[in-house]
This record gives C-alpha cells, sequence and structure tokens, in this order.
C-alpha cells in the first residue's frame, strides 16, 4: 500500500521550475530516498509533502491526505527533520521534546514515559539536562531525530539528516535510522546527496536531477541495470573499434588515458578483453556504485564538495532551497 | 485542546528562554536606567525641582515616557526577532507543527508581553526605590494594563515586520523610522500641550502618545492631555488592529 502518491507534483518560483511534474509513490513503512545534487529539487519536494509549501501544480496526498486540502491532517501524522539546527539552543534536550509534544498534541499523560523511551533510542539519556547549544552536531540531530518520532508519526521525513557531520558519526545515525525503520515500523522519506547515505539506507531510492525523476528503483536494482561490473584500464593507444565489438563491453568512456567501461561478468570476460585492447599498464574492476548509476542518468557526478560539514556546502545548501 | 496547548508551548519556551537570559533583561534595563539617571538629572537640574508647576522634578516628570519607551523598544525587537527563528529552521519546526498560525502568534504574543511586564516590574520597584514615585494600588493595576495594551500592539506590530522581512538586514530602517519617531513623537520627554500645531499634529496621530498620557496621569496624578477616555480608546483600538494586521501577515508569512 503506499503511503505517499504525488500526480504531476510542480512548483515554480517564478521562472524556475524547482519541481517537474514528479510522480512518486512510496510505499508503506519503505525507507525512500530522494538522490541528487544540491538545487536538484529535493528540499521542495519535502516541503510541499510536509504543506510548508503549496504546490504550483498537480496534488499529492500523505497517509490519504491532500497536502492542500487537508494539511492539518497531514501534519498531524508527519514528523519532519529539517537540514538546518530547528532546536531552541537555551533549552535543554528534554525541554525541547517537551516543547514538541505540546504543540504537536501529543496525549500529555504517558508524555515522560515517551520521552524516556525517545531518548534512550538515540543515546541521549545522559545529556537530556543539558542545554543545547552544549550539544555537538551529531547530538543535535539525534535529539532531533527523537522528536520527530514523539508524536508517533506515519511519516518521517529526514532532510539531508547527515549533512555536515563527520564520517563516523554519520555512520552512528544510519545505525539509529536503520533501528528507527525496523523498530518502529515506519515509512522514511530521506533526501540526500551522498552515495553511500542512499546506498546503505534506502530500501528504494529516486535520483532526481532538475526537477525530474531520472530512476527509480531499490540500490540494487538500479546498480544491476547498469549491466555489469565497471572496468577501468589505463592504456596507451586503445584499440577502441576492437574494444566496442566485444558484446559484453557496454558504455565505454574515455578520459586522459583512462578507459571506463561497463562489463558483463568481468571475471570471465576480461582477459579478451586485455587481449584486445591494446598495452594495458593498470586495471580496475569493481561492482558498480551508486556513484556510476547516477553518472549513468544524469551524465555528471556529485560533487562531494567538503562533505565534512563544509560551511560553503552548507551556505550553498541553503541558498538552493 | 491541541490549541491551548500550543499556546502554552509557544508561551512556555519564551518564559524558559526569557529566564536564561538573564543578561539580556539587565541590558535592556541599562538604556532606560540611563535616560532616567543621565539625561532626567542633567536636563533636570537645569530645569529645575518643581517642572512646570507638576509638583516633582524632570526626572519624575520623564518616569512614565521612560516606562513607555521600554515597552515601545523591547515589545518591537521582540517581535522582530523572529526573522532570527527564521535563519535556523525553528520556525518550520513551528510551522509544521498542527496548530494555526493565529494560535502561533498569539503565543508569540503571550510570551513577549510577560517578559515585558517582569521588565516593567522592575522600572516600577526601582521607580518607587530611587526615583521618588509613589505608586497607590489603583496607579499600580491601571499602569500595569496600560503597559499591557501597548505591549500587544507594539509586538504585534513587531511580529508583523517580522513577518514581513526576510533578513536583520532591515533592522536599521526599522529603528530609524519606526521606533525613534514614535518614542521621540510621543511626548515621553516633553508636554506636548505647549507644542507648534504642525508637531503637535505628528503626537496625535502616534498611538504612543496616549499610552505615555494615559500612564503620565495614573502615575503622576497630573490631569491628562487627552482625556483617560480617549486614552483608552485609542491604545485599545491600536491594539485590535495591529493584532488584526499581525495574525493576516503571519498567515501569508513565507518561509
Amino acid at each position: 500500500m503506499s503511503i505517499i502518491e504525488t500526480h504531476n507534483l510542480t512548483k515554480k518560483f517564478d521562472k524556475l521550475v524547482a519541481v517537474d511534474k514528479l510522480n512518486l509513490s512510496v510505499n508503506e513503512g519503505e525507507i525512500f530516498g530522494l538522490l541528487g545534487p544540491n538545487g536538484a529539487g529535493k528540499t521542495t519536494t519535502l516541503s510541499m509533502l510536509a504543506t510548508l509549501l503549496p504546490p504550483t501544480e498537480g496534488h499529492a496526498t500523505v497517509n490519504g491526505f491532500d497536502v492542500k486540502k487537508n494539511s492539518s491532517e497531514v501534519r498531524h501524522c508527519i514528523g519532519f527533520v529539517f537540514q538546518d539546527p530547528s532546536s531552541d539552543d537555551l533549552l535543554t534536550g528534554r525541554e525541547n521534546l517537551y516543547l514538541h509534544a505540546l504543540m504537536y498534541g501529543v496525549d500529555m499523560k504517558n508524555i515522560n514515559k515517551r520521552m524516556d523511551e525517545l531518548l534512550e533510542l538515540v543515546d541521549l539519556k545522559d545529556r537530556q539536562h543539558e542545554r543545547m547549544k552544549k550539544y555537538s552536531g551529531g547530538m543535535r540531530r539525534r535529539l532531533e531525530l527523537a522528536r520527530g518520532l514523539l508524536h508517533n508519526p506515519k511519516v518521517l521525513f529526514l532532510d539531508e539528516p547527515t549533512l555536515g557531520l563527520d564520517p563516523q558519526t554519520r555512520q552512528h545515525l544510519w545505525t539509529y535510522i536503520k533501528k528507527l525503520s525496523q523498530e518502529k515500523k515506519i515509512t522514511i522519506i530521506i533526501t540526500t546527496h551522498y552515495m553511500e547515505e542512499a546506498d546503505m539506507l534506502c530500501d528504494r531510492i529516486a535520483i532526481i536531477d532538475h526537477g525530474k525523476i531520472a530512476a527509480m528503483d531499490t540500490p540494487e536494482k538500479l546498480k544491476s541495470k547498469l549491466g555489469g561490473d565497471v572496468v577501468r584500464l589505463k592504456v596507451e593507444k586503445p584499440n577502441l573499434k576492437a574494444l566496442k565489438s566485444l558484446k559484453f563491453v557496454s558504455s565505454v568512456k574515455q578520459t586522459d588515458g583512462l578507459l571506463t567501461m561497463t562489463v558483463n561478468d568481468s571475471g570471465k570476460h576480461l582477459q579478451e578483453i586485455l587481449k584486445k585492447v591494446g598495452s594495458v599498464e593498470s586495471v580496475e574492476t569493481r561492482k558498480p556504485t551508486l556513484n556510476d548509476v547516477f553518472l549513468h542518468y544524469t551524465g555528471s557526478e556529485i560533487r562531494d564538495e567538503g562533505g565534512e560539514g563544509g560551511y560553503m556546502e552548507h551556505m550553498m545548501a541553503s541558498r538552493n532551497r | 485542546m491541541g490549541e491551548l496547548n500550543g499556546l502554552y508551548a509557544l508561551w512556555y519556551r519564551e518564559a524558559k528562554v526569557f529566564t536564561r537570559e538573564i543578561s539580556r533583561m539587565i541590558g535592556s534595563l541599562v538604556q532606560p536606567l540611563m535616560w532616567l539617571v543621565i539625561f532626567g538629572t542633567g536636563l533636570g537640574s537645569a530645569l529645575g525641582g518643581n517642572f512646570l508647576g507638576t509638583g516633582g522634578s524632570y526626572q519624575t516628570y520623564i518616569f512614565p515616557g521612560i516606562l513607555a519607551m521600554t515597552v515601545l523598544f523591547g515589545s518591537l525587537f521582540f517581535g522582530l526577532y523572529i526573522i532570527m527563528d527564521k535563519r535556523v529552521d525553528f520556525l518550520k519546526e513551528v510551522l509544521v507543527a498542527p496548530l494555526s498560525r493565529t494560535t502561533i502568534f498569539f503565543g508569540k504574543v503571550l510570551g513577549g508581553s510577560t517578559d515585558g511586564v517582569i521588565q516593567i516590574a522592575i522600572l516600577m520597584l526601582l521607580g518607587a526605590l530611587f526615583f521618588g514615585i509613589h505608586f497607590t494600588f489603583y496607579s499600580l493595576v491601571l499602569s500595569i494594563i496600560i503597559v499591557l495594551i501597548l505591549m500587544v500592539s507594539i509586538i504585534s506590530l513587531g511580529l508583523t515586520f517580522g513577518a514581513i522581512m526576510s533578513s536583520p538586514e532591515g533592522f536599521g530602517l526599522v529603528i530609524t523610522f519606526v521606533i525613534f519617531p514614535l518614542f521621540f513623537l510621543s511626548g515621553a520627554l516633553f508636554p506636548v500641550k505647549s507644542l507648534p500645531s504642525w508637531l503637535f499634529a505628528f503626537v496625535a496621530i502616534n498611538p504612543v502618545s496616549y499610552a505615555v498620557d494615559a500612564l503620565r496621569s495614573t502615575i503622576l496624578g497630573i490631569p491628562s492631555s487627552f482625556g483617560l477616555a480617549l486614552d483608552f480608546a485609542v491604545l485599545i483600538g491600536f491594539a485590535v488592529a495591529m493584532v488584526i494586521i499581525g495574525t493576516e501577515a503571519f498567515k501569508r508569512m513565507k518561509i
């Protein structure tokens, strides 16, 4: 059963088409990823689904409610963890949770038990009475994750949940998100421009570029659709003609003496390639990654600028919204 | 119940933050005290002990006006500060909540008024202790009511600006073209009766003038320039108008 459906969902800002006739359907209980570079329209899509932005055209339903007509009902059944910090620095972690519970109409009778349980889940019980300004980036995200779950949402939106976090913290957060999805059985929609993140976390991925969906499937299927392994060869004077005549070789690309190609069953066929292509200096074969998939569908690579909490990246991201 | 809890939540946040930023509150008391101590004493000693036959000093005379000024600056800035909430995603967290924008607006007004009334109460206490102001139960209650009505209006005005503006760069303009005219044209620092008619016209269309007039006549017991009935009518009218404009601006606010 699909919990989110969009039909030709479109958002225009003046002349810029940020989201272009998007058709999505997200199944209940899955982790669904919107993968794309900054400015691809991921956050705009999320904002429309969360009723923060009205769509210009088309419509979308969340848990059966129309985001335009029944925005209040939609807001009751969603949780949102924003890209930028959205908790109050002068309040403690627990106070921020309490505030959220009040605003989201959580049953206040069992609120303390519920807060304990969630703080436990994100390992913040021992820091709950500290003011948020003392929290690290990772702790803050974890608290906001717990907060997003406080009112038992059916769908949880995570907008670039690990943006600006160091690799270790990122890995940590992935574990929490996985755990959440398994224990709470809620649907999670995640936007990211990190390939590994999408690969690690998501049951299904939509590759989104210039406001359009370029491809949508499970990470495995997306990768296997490329038709084999990625082989990279360093060759002085490659015999391209001979190479292209081989039927198990596809999408050959040449960049500064480096040949990149997709090879069906590379273990079996590598020998033959090496024989035909010319004098090879080095060989690299690997399973395709999402990066290759992304390259294939969009024709460009996502530049992972900095990644480690680069301030500029953050600035760019917020400007592109 | 939901909306009421939401209202409480927004108030709770402001109240908590307020108690944790005591330095900000102390800072906000410095400016009015400088007006009273430095300006009040300075000009007061030139004008003599019995200012215009009011029976008190110039310092005493401007005390109610300085209360209104404190409300004006504090409340307008309180409202404008939602721009800071906009810059981080805190405002989004509030706006995604299943609460009506009207509730969010009133939560802000309620929170700001709580902070403001505490500040004013401290100033009044200092006034009674050090500036020779005599409060009766009646004058205390009435002046707090006047302060509250003015506060609600000015916070709403600030929130309206905050909802429209998208960056703090406009703060300077608001200070120059809104706060200062409202303050200087309110009669906080001088009697308005003997003003040339062109200047009086500006004072008369400034709603803050009526708050200053009402506070002065209530606290100092000197005759009101406009009449208390008119003062209250204008103040309440202004508050209602600002609340309506503010809620509308909140409903239309884009993030």
